[in-house]
C-alpha cells in the first residue's frame, strides 16, 4: 500500500506580504472607506428614505457650512489629535494605554481647580501653573499602571481601563464639590464674566491657540519618535522586550518615562478641553474621545501626521451626523453608528494590506494532476 | 434591617446584569479573545429585545407573556451574537487588533442602540417614552409577588427568572470549562493556540464559537438591564456602558473563573449601591464610594500579578491573534 496520500491544497491560502507600495495601500484604504460610505448610504436610505447623497451633502454643510462650524470642527479635530499624539509613544511601545479618558479628566480637574482657586494670579503665571499642573496630573495617572507593569508585569490594558472609572468618579466628586449654582449638579461655565484662565483668542480666532498648541505637539512627537534616542528605544521595546534588554536598554525606565510623557500629553488635552473649549468640567469632558483616539493612533500606525487626517475624518462624521439628525429629525447617535461601520471597514482593510489571499487555482494553474 | 434587605435586593439585581456580561466575556477570553466590545454587545442585546418586544406588543391587542419573553430572548441573543460575529470576523479572519476592534464595537453598539432607542421613543409617541409593560412584567414576575414568604421570600425569591438563570449559566459555564472535553479544548486554544492546533483542535472554529456564544450570554445582561433594571423603558444615557465595563472588570476580579463571577457580581452590586445606604454622606463623598468596585478590581489585578499563581493568570495568548503561518 505505497499509494501516495494526496492531500488537497486548501482553496484559499493566506500569506504575509513582504511589503506593499504606499500608493496601493492608500488605494485599498480609500476603497474600504468608499465601500463603508456606500453601506452607510444604504442604511440611511432604508431607515429614512432620504436620498443618501443629499444626506452626505448636508453632512458636509454640518461640518464646514459656516466659518463658525469650521472652527468648531477644527477645535474638536485638534482635541482628538492631541489625545492621539499622547497615545502614540505608549502604543508604539506596545503598552496598551486604554486610560486616556481618565488622564484627560484628571488634567481637566487640575485645570479647573487652578481656574477656580487661583483666579487672582497674574495671567501668565496662571497659565504656567495650569499647564504644569495638568501635565503632572495626567502623568501621575498614566505612570501608576506603568510602575506596576514595569515591576510586576501587571496587565496594563485592564489597569488603565479601571483607572478611567476611578477618574470619572473623581470628576463627579469635584463636580459635586464645585457645583455652581448649588443643586444644579454641574460646575457651570467657570469664570463666565471675568474669563480668567480661558485661552485668549489669537488673531481674533477663539480656537486658534488650541490648534497652535496641538500642531506643536504633533510635530514634536513626530520628531521625538522618529529621530530621538528615546524614540528609538521605544521602538525597540515595542518590537521585542528581549532584544531591548540584550541591547542594554533599561526597559523599566523606558516604560515609565514613556508613560509619563503619554499621560502628560493626555493631561494637556484635558487643559485644552477645559480652558480652551468647554470652560467647564464634567464627566463628559473627555466624552469617549480617549477611546476614539486609541483607534486614531492605531490606524495611523503612530505617525502623528497621518493622525491629522484620521481625526478630521472622524470629527467630520460626528458633526455631519449631528447635522443630519437635526435636518431629518433623527437623533445624533447615528454618528456613532456610522463611525463604527466606517472604522470596521478601515480595520478590516488592513488585512488586505498586510496579507495576500492566494486561491488554489490562481497560483499554480495546472498542477492538479 | 429593611435597609440591609433592600441593599441586598438592589445588589442582586445589579449583579445579575454584570454576571451575564462577565460570564459571557469569560468564555470569550478563555478562547484568547479579549473582547472590549462587551458594553456594545450589551447595548445590542438590550435594544434588540426592546425593539422585538415593542413590535410584538403593538401588533396584538393581548400580548401573550410566553411569546413576549421568547421574542425578547431570541432578539437579544441574535443581536448580541451578531455583534460577536463582527468582532470574530475582524479579529480572527481578518486578524485586526483585538483591543481596537473591541472598542470600535463598543462605539458601534452604543450608536446603534441609542439611535434606535431614540427612534423607538419617538415611535411610541405620547409621552415620548417607550414602554413594553407586558414583556417587562413577564420578565420581572417573581414568586414573592404572589406568595408572602417573609424575609426569606424577599431576599431569595423576589427576582425575575433571569436572575436565577444567570447563576445557572455561570455554574454550567464553570463545569463546561473545567470538566468537559470541549471546554478543555477551548482553554487550550486560549493558552497556546499553536499547540492546540498541532493537537488537532480547530483554533479558528473554537474561537468563533466561543466569541459568538460568549457575546450571546453577555447580551442577556443588556436584556435584563432593559427589561428588569429599567423596567422596559429606554433612556439615552451611558449606564449600560458603565455596567459593560464593570462586567469586564468582574472577569478580572474573578480571575477568569465563572464560579467567582457569581459572588463577585453580588459583591460589586453591594459596593456600587452601598453609598445609598450609608447615612449622612454628602453628595460628593457618595461619588468617592462609587469608586469602590474599580479600586477593588485594580487591587485584585495587582495582587494576582504579584503572586503569579498559575491558575490565577489571564489566558496566555489573551489579546493575541493567531497566525498559523507564523507558528
Amino acid at each position: 500500500m505505497a499509494e501516495l496520500v494526496q492531500t488537497k491544497e486548501p482553496l484559499i491560502r493566506i500569506a504575509k506580504r513582504q511589503s506593499m507600495n504606499k500608493a496601493a495601500a492608500m488605494l485599498i484604504r480609500g476603497l474600504s472607506l468608499l465601500v463603508a460610505l456606500v453601506i452607510c448610504a444604504i442604511i440611511i436610505y432604508s431607515i429614512t428614505g432620504h436620498n443618501p447623497f443629499k444626506v452626505y451633502v448636508s453632512m458636509f454643510e454640518g461640518a464646514f457650512g459656516t466659518q463658525r462650524r469650521t472652527w468648531i470642527t477644527l477645535r474638536d479635530t485638534v482635541m482628538l489629535l492631541c489625545i492621539g499624539v499622547g497615545l502614540a509613544p505608549a502604543f508604539k511601545m506596545k503598552f496598551w494605554n486604554i486610560g486616556a479618558e481618565g488622564q484627560i479628566l484628571v488634567g481637566g480637574i487640575a485645570t479647573a481647580a487652578c481656574m477656580i482657586y487661583l483666579k487672582t494670579l497674574p495671567t501668565a503665571l496662571l497659565f504656567l501653573v495650569m499647564f504644569v499642573s495638568s501635565c503632572i496630573a495626567g502623568a501621575v495617572w498614566g505612570v501608576i499602571p506603568a510602575l506596576f507593569k514595569a515591576k510586576w508585569n501587571t496587565n496594563e490594558t485592564l489597569f488603565t481601563l479601571m483607572m478611567n472609572y476611578v477618574a470619572i468618579q473623581l470628576t463627579s466628586f469635584f463636580v459635586a464639590k464645585w457645583e455652581n449654582p448649588f443643586g444644579s449638579n454641574s460646575v457651570g461655565i467657570i469664570n463666565r464674566t471675568t474669563k480668567v484662565g480661558w485661552f485668549p483668542a489669537l488673531l481674533g480666532k477663539d480656537y486658534l491657540l488650541n490648534v497652535v498648541i496641538v500642531m506643536a505637539l504633533t510635530v514634536f512627537m513626530f520628531c521625538y519618535l522618529k529621530y530621538s534616542k528615546h524614540g528609538y528605544e521605544i521602538a525597540v521595546v515595542g518590537e521585542s522586550v528581549n532584544t531591548a534588554r540584550y541591547a542594554g536598554i533599561n526597559v523599566h525606565k523606558v516604560i515609565i518615562r514613556t508613560m509619563l510623557l503619554s499621560g502628560a500629553i493626555c493631561g494637556i488635552s484635558g487643559l485644552i478641553a477645559v480652558s480652551g473649549a468647554g470652560h467647564t468640567i464634567s464627566t463628559s469632558t473627555a466624552g469617549g474621545r480617549g477611546f476614539t483616539a486609541i483607534i486614531v493612533a492605531w490606524l495611523a500606525k503612530f505617525n502623528t501626521f497621518t493622525m491629522i487626517a484620521i481625526s478630521l475624518l472622524i470629527v467630520f462624521l460626528e458633526k455631519g451626523a449631528v447635522e443630519i439628525a437635526t435636518q431629518y429629525n433623527l437623533n445624533d447617535y447615528a454618528s456613532s453608528m456610522i463611525t463604527g461601520i466606517i472604522l470596521f471597514f478601515i480595520l478590516g482593510s488592513e488585512f488586505f494590506i498586510n496579507y495576500r489571499v492566494i486561491f488554489r487555482s490562481a497560483e499554480r494553474g495546472g498542477d492538479k494532476a | 434591617m429593611t435597609g440591609i434587605i433592600s441593599l441586598i435586593q438592589a445588589a442582586i439585581v445589579f449583579g445579575t446584569v454584570i454576571m451575564f456580561g462577565a460570564v459571557g466575556e469569560t468564555v470569550t477570553e478563555k478562547s484568547g479573545n479579549l473582547n472590549l466590545g462587551v458594553p456594545g454587545i450589551m447595548y445590542l442585546g438590550g435594544i434588540a429585545s426592546l425593539a422585538g418586544a415593542f413590535f410584538y406588543e403593538n401588533s396584538t391587542d393581548s400580548p401573550k407573556r410566553v411569546v413576549c419573553v421568547l421574542i425578547a430572548l431570541l432578539c437579544a441573543v441574535a443581536a448580541s451574537a451578531l455583534g460577536g460575529l463582527i468582532y470574530s470576523f475582524l479579529t480572527i479572519t481578518l486578524r485586526a487588533n483585538q483591543n481596537v476592534t473591541g472598542l470600535t464595537l463598543s462605539i458601534f453598539g452604543s450608536g446603534v442602540a441609542n439611535f434606535f432607542g431614540g427612534s423607538l421613543n419617538k415611535l411610541a409617541g405620547g409621552v415620548g417614552q417607550i414602554s413594553v409593560e407586558a414583556t417587562s412584567s413577564a420578565f420581572r414576575y417573581s414568586i414573592a409577588d404572589s406568595v408572602n414568604l417573609g424575609v426569606f421570600g424577599k431576599l431569595f425569591l423576589s427576582y425575575g427568572f433571569l436572575a436565577y438563570l444567570a447563576i445557572v449559566a455561570a455554574v454550567i459555564t464553570q463545569i463546561f470549562l473545567t470538566n468537559t472535553h470541549k471546554g478543555l479544548n477551548l482553554r487550550a486554544v486560549g493558552e497556546n493556540p499553536g499547540t492546540a492546533d498541532a493537537a488537532g483542535i480547530s483554533v479558528i472554529a473554537t474561537k468563533y464559537i466561543a466569541t459568538c456564544a460568549g457575546a450571546a450570554i453577555s447580551g442577556l445582561g443588556g436584556l435584563f438591564y432593559v427589561m428588569d433594571y429599567t423596567k422596559g423603558t429606554w433612556a439615552n444615557d451611558a449606564s449600560i456602558e458603565t455596567l459593560g465595563w464593570l462586567a469586564v472588570a468582574l472577569v478580572i476580579f474573578a480571575t477568569w473563573k465563572p464560579k467567582n463571577v457569581i459572588w463577585g457580581a453580588y459583591l460589586f452590586g453591594v459596593l456600587y449601591w452601598m453609598y445609598f445606604y450609608i447615612p449622612n454622606l454628602t453628595r460628593s463623598s457618595q461619588e468617592i464610594f462609587k469608586m469602590l468596585p474599580y479600586v477593588v478590581t485594580i487591587i485584585v489585578l495587582i495582587i494576582t500579578s504579584l503572586r503569579k499563581k498559575r491558575e490565577q493568570q489571564p489566558p496566555m495568548s489573551l489579546g493575541l491573534s493567531y497566525f498559523r503561518e507564523e507558528r
